[in-house]
């Protein structure tokens, strides 16, 4: 594929260890380790960095607090925040950035505290932000869970999609994370039952959050953080690690709208972007890192992204095919994802890190051979409003 | 065994909207007069909803309010039955649903007067106030 872009490449990622801290650490401090370890990973230190990109969870004036914080002065600050797909905008923004002369070595990080911070993310009120839309939806009491559970029932209605099929992603992610030290000792610290492979029954047996999402199907909250390092084509020839480019991206956005269809995301929009910029297709991916919010989340997201056809996920997910050592269809969140190994409440840049560890042949569910991955990031709230961000990466 | 103190605490309340937000001030305004209402755009003929005082078409600032009679039909619902808001928390399980006015807007809101595990994806239903200090909120049951 000589026409694919290898204007920029991840050189160095780190997922920070733990998800229970105890307290004992800021989303800050998470963030500056994690920069620390991911630029050792690279062979890069602090004074190769010119360019940061931040969704800002370390407070106001993000562009600005982070690079005193850090002790930088970059070229380049870009504080694109969206939610959980942040990340997958910041790895599109650096490539651009890069591409066009104006940085060389783009920092990307992550913190937060959300499980020690004791944040009922899920289930909590909503609290309000102003906005004329919050004003319009906070009365109804719609938790989390429950718009996207609303995805869910609209899709069941209209497909025929079941809680069995749903249970297939919770499955696929559990088993990969059974595999991965780190998300077993993530679900000993968050104090999980019965903590071990799951069978489709265990997951629609488990207790009903909203209808028709069980416990099973919902991510964990976590405490974590991590951080990506970004480079052009000349510094990544010298880093520790062989890169991996980043060849195709895509953003978009979806918003309620007046007879508009909930069952299908903003990544239609995104998908065609960054895979049309790459050159290749969803069948051809070998690793597919998507957002698991909840089993919806993934369904709506494998249909959108063109895994297969709207309405078909339910029928594309079965008999294990998202598991990392079924040649059938990708790997599925081979970290065990936000599901059963890592949800701070911004997951979008450990779709990053693991899709990179695929290809350079490091994760703990390895694919042999793996050379190209798609990472997918929904930020906001399916069923409402939310950001799409693609990003479809390459070994070297 | 000691003694149940009584609980004297204000039983809590719906979260409701803030009458100050100028977009949807309007729209809250008028529900404390009973009526349902959303804003349609006099250039293009776009129904505006959540309400906003432009056109989300042609950015427009040329609208008009008008009524809704009430009438709608269940898009999708999720039955809640675990929420850590004190008031939601004391009323689970109960269905929150997006609802398709007949003339287009499509709100969020509960589907009340049922059982939450009867409610069904395109069940017609009607509007039902719920009154407040200075405004009601627009709930939903049944079609009669």
């Amino acid at each position: 594929m000589p026409a694919q872009s290898r204007d920029a490449a991840i050189v160095g990622v780190h997922e920070f260890p733990s998800r229970d801290v105890e307290g004992a650490l800021s989303p800050l401090q998470i963030k500056a380790k994690s920069a620390a370890a991911a630029l050792a990973d690279a062979g890069l230190t602090l004074a190769d960095v010119d360019a940061i990109y931040d969704a800002g969870e370390g407070g106001g004036m993000a562009g600005l607090n982070i690079a005193e914080y850090f002790g930088l002065k970059p070229n380049v600050i870009d504080t694109t925040g969206v939610g959980g797909s942040s990340y997958e905008y910041h790895a599109a923004h650096a490539k651009r950035d890069i591409a066009a002369g104006k940085a060389n070595v783009a920092l990307l990080t992550y913190g937060s505290t959300a499980h020690s911070a004791a944040q009922r993310i899920g289930v909590g009120g909503r609290g309000a932000t102003g906005h004329p839309s919050d004003n319009m939806d906070m009365f109804a009491g719609m938790t989390l869970v429950a718009n996207y559970a609303m995805v869910a029932a609209r899709h069941m209605h209209q497909y025929g999609t079941t809680s069995r099929q749903l249970a297939e992603i919770a499955t696929a992610t559990r088993y990969h994370a059974m595999r991965n030290p780190q998300a077993v000792q993530a679900m000993k610290d968050l104090e999980f039952l019965d903590i071990r492979e799951t069978s489709i029954d265990d997951v629609v047996n488990s207790r009903m959050i909203a209808d028709p999402l069980h416990l099973l199907e919902c991510c964990m909250i976590s405490d974590g953080g991590g951080a990506v390092v970004i480079a052009s084509p000349e510094v990544a020839r010298d880093c520790a690690k062989p890169p991996v480019w980043i060849i195709g991206t895509g953003e978009a956005t979806k918003y309620p709208e007046n007879g508009g269809d909930i069952t299908t995301s903003a990544a239609a929009q995104s998908a065609p972007a960054a895979f049309g910029e790459a050159g290749v297709s969803a069948g051809e991916m070998d690793i597919a890192m998507i957002y698991d919010s909840f089993s919806i989340t993934v369904l709506t997201l494998l249909e959108d992204l063109g895994f297969c056809a709207k309405g078909e996920g339910g029928n594309y997910v079965e008999g294990g095919k998202l598991r990392f050592d079924n040649p059938a269809g990708p790997a599925l969140n081979t970290d065990g994802g936000g599901l059963s190994s890592n949800h701070p409440g911004m997951r979008g840049i450990f779709l990053l890190i693991e899709a990179a560890r695929q290809l350079r042949g490091e994760s703990t569910s390895q694919v042999q051979g793996a050379s190209l991955a798609v990472a997918h990031g929904n930020g906001g709230m399916l069923g409402s409003r939310h950001t799409a961000g693609t990003i479809v990466l390459a070994g070297d | 065994m000691t003694e149940a103190k009584k609980d004297t605490r204000p039983a809590p309340s719906r979260p409701l909207p803030n009458l100050n937000e100028l977009d949807t001030a309007p729209f809250w305004k008028a529900t404390g007069e009973g009526k349902l209402t959303y804003p349609v755009c006099n250039d293009c003929g776009t129904v505006v909803f959540y309400p906003r005082a432009h056109c989300t078409s042609c950015l427009s600032d040329n609208l008009d309010w008008r009524e809704a009679c009430g009438r709608g039909t269940v898009y999708t619902f999720s039955i809640v039955r675990q929420s850590y808001h004190p008031f939601f928390r004391g009323i689970a399980p109960y269905a929150v649903a997006w609802i398709d006015l007949e003339e287009g807007p499509r709100l969020a809101s509960n589907v009340i007067e049922i059982d939450p595990d009867n409610i069904e994806i395109g069940m017609p239903v009607e509007l039902v106030w719920e009154p407040h200090e200075d405004l009601s909120v627009p709930l939903f049951k049944p079609a009669t």
